[in-house]
């Protein structure tokens, strides 16, 4: 079982200082950066999927990212990843989601694999959209929300969380699936973006679908209202506070 | 039509997503600022009642009868036809709620036709004869207003950023007929599960009853679940509390599950680190209860109970139940 796990580095949300530069994009030199926490899930899953498969198999990360982002892919490759492959170039800068899709097809194209595993959505984008266009592109079967992933003779099972419920899809491997909760070293290689065939509009900021044209701080909360008395008083100081505010 | 603004209604099992109406209210405002046409779209095995629900909102909705959806998963099974209807009548813009479904379908309508995307729009403007849209970054730090660089792009619109309503008169459905542009492969459905215990699911309730690690276990939810059912809200929970296997993922609120706006978000016996805030801090109203004083909730709730919440959650269910007589 070969699995190649998309992978992001991200500006940690933990450390609280994520900012836009100038040409209102994010900041990635800005802010100390983690793997996207919904791609830890994904890497889980890989992890847990090549431990079960009988022949063994090797789970690589592929990250589209500055060059700096090796030290944030050591962490993952310390999770358990076999290892790691960074697209990377200065002309990727400012990439929207379709170029982005469009490079990591073009890197998939060289790799050889089962699965394609990725996570929801990033917590710096959060569009939840370049997975669904990297299938499009490949033509691979596309298993989202994945809640559990099993393998077996060619074709992979998939339970796809909705929201009543689930579905149980399925369709023949090579696939690519986007997991959702997933259970619980070694060499990155670093490719240009001549490396690679990109179809399409060369990415990068100056081909760009789309712009950041302003940007603003919400509206502060008020002051928060501390009650500190016993339940039932409590509970009363709550449901006035809601029918002041019309909730109820 | 041309420059029309297309709105892609999303069918379930029920008929429409919520979201569609809120997304179609949003599109009939823009229609009127840009004096550009509104148009519905749905494509699904049979999608006339999601169409005849979508007219109620907007003058004229395509219904696109997609047969080989009706044992396929959905996104994958429509964009070959939606991409082929686009190609062929040239709208504009389309926009698209923001569910996993509208998602994924998002993503394959980007790659099919080259069009760029804005994410998560909490409300889109009309301004310089484009679509400006607001979205919420950095776990709702701030605000971004951006537009596309050229005449076209999809917006995926959050759930609960508008509030739905239908128009004055309502409009006409028309069943049309489109061959995919392509034929992506197929993801069979094997099975339909539904587990639902009747309430709304939590990206589109307006009122949430979170419970976190403070909840104890999985008996604790009892207390959440008793709370919002007195409140007819949907239950929510933090990762530690789904991590430790008390509530299905799906109820997952925070960085790594879903991100919710609802008016009111009641937090029980949650400390509110950073990973849970961004994914509820645009509440409208937000009240925690918490035995810890100096947890980080209580410098953004609105209301912080300090306290019990195994004796203040259920004093709140028994008040609600007293006053409503």
């Amino acid at each position: 079982m070969r699995i190649v796990v998309l992978t992001k580095p991200v500006p940690d949300p933990a450390a609280g200082q994520e900012r836009l530069t100038a040409e209102g994009r994010v900041d990635r030199a800005g802010s100390p950066a983690v793997v996207n926490g919904n791609d830890e899930y994904a890497l889980e899953a890989a992890l847990k999927l090549v431990e079960a498969s009988p022949d063994g198999g090797e789970v690589t990360l592929l990250a589209m990212a500055p060059s700096n982002a090796p030290e944030t892919l050591r962490k993952a490759l310390a999770m358990g990843a076999h290892r790691g492959v960074l697209v990377t170039d200065p002309a990727l800068e400012g990439s929207d989601t379709l170029s982005t899709a469009r490079v990591l097809a073009a890197a998939l194209r060289e790799m050889e694999y089962d699965l394609v595993l990725a996570g929801a959505d990033t917590s710096d984008g959060g569009g939840g959209v370049v997975a669904a266009g990297i299938a499009a592109i490949l033509g691979l079967p596309y298993l989202s929300y994945a809640a559990r992933i099993e393998p077996a003779e060619g074709r992979v099972r998939v339970r796809r969380l909705s929201a009543t419920g689930f579905d149980v899809i399925e369709a023949p491997m090579p696939a690519l699936v986007v997991a959702t909760q997933g259970a619980r070293s070694k060499e990155i290689t670093t490719r240009a973006l001549s490396d690679l065939d990109v179809d399409g509009a060369t990415p990068g900021g100056a081909a760009a679908t789309a712009k950041v044209t302003g940007s603003r701080k919400p509206e502060q909360r008020g002051a928060t209202k501390v009650v500190r008395v016993p339940a039932p008083e409590a509970a009363k100081a709550v449901v006035d506070f809601l029918a002041q505010r019309r909730i109820i | 039509m041309a420059g029309a603004l297309w709105v892609v209604g999303e069918a379930t099992s029920e008929g429409l997503a919520r979201v569609s109406t809120e997304v179609a209210t949003l599109a009939r405002g823009l229609g009127e600022a840009s004096k550009r046409d509104v148009v519905g779209v749905v494509a699904a095995a049979d999608p006339s009642t999601a169409a005849e629900e979508l007219a109620r909102y907007i003058p004229r909705v395509l219904a696109i009868a997609a047969p080989e959806a009706a044992d396929r998963s959905a996104a994958p099974a429509i964009a070959g036809r939606l991409a082929a209807l686009v190609e062929r009548e040239a709208p504009g813009h389309l926009l698209i709620g923001a569910t996993p479904d509208g998602r994924d379908l998002t993503g394959f309508l980007s790659a099919l036709l080259g069009w760029g995307v804005l994410v998560n729009a909490g409300s889109v403007e009309w301004t310089d004869g484009r679509p400006a849209v607001e979205q919420s970054v950095f776990g709702g730090k701030l605000l971004t207003t951006s537009t596309f660089t050229d005449d076209h792009g999809i917006i995926t619109v959050r759930p609960n950023s508008t509030t739905a309503e239908p128009a004055s008169s309502p409009g006409k459905v028309e069943p049309v007929d489109v061959a995919p542009s392509v034929e992506l492969p197929a993801v069979t459905l094997v099975e339909h599960v539904d587990e639902s215990s009747g309430t709304v699911p939590i990206e589109e309730a307006r009122v949430i009853v979170a419970g976190g690690r403070g909840v104890g276990g999985p008996d604790g939810f009892s207390v959440v679940e008793e709370l919002a059912a007195a409140l007819g809200g949907s239950v929510g929970a933090t990762r530690a509390a789904v991590d430790a296997g008390w509530i299905p993922f799906a109820q997952q609120i925070g960085q790594t599950g879903k991100i919710v706006k609802p008016d009111l978000y009641l937090a029980l016996g949650i400390s509110g680190a950073i990973q849970h805030k961004v994914g509820m801090q645009t509440a409208g109203t937000i009240v925690a209860v918490n035995r810890d004083p100096d947890a980080p909730i209580g410098e953004f709730a609105d209301l912080f109970v300090v306290g019990d919440l195994f004796e203040i959650a259920p004093a709140i269910a028994a008040e609600l139940r007293s006053r409503s007589g």
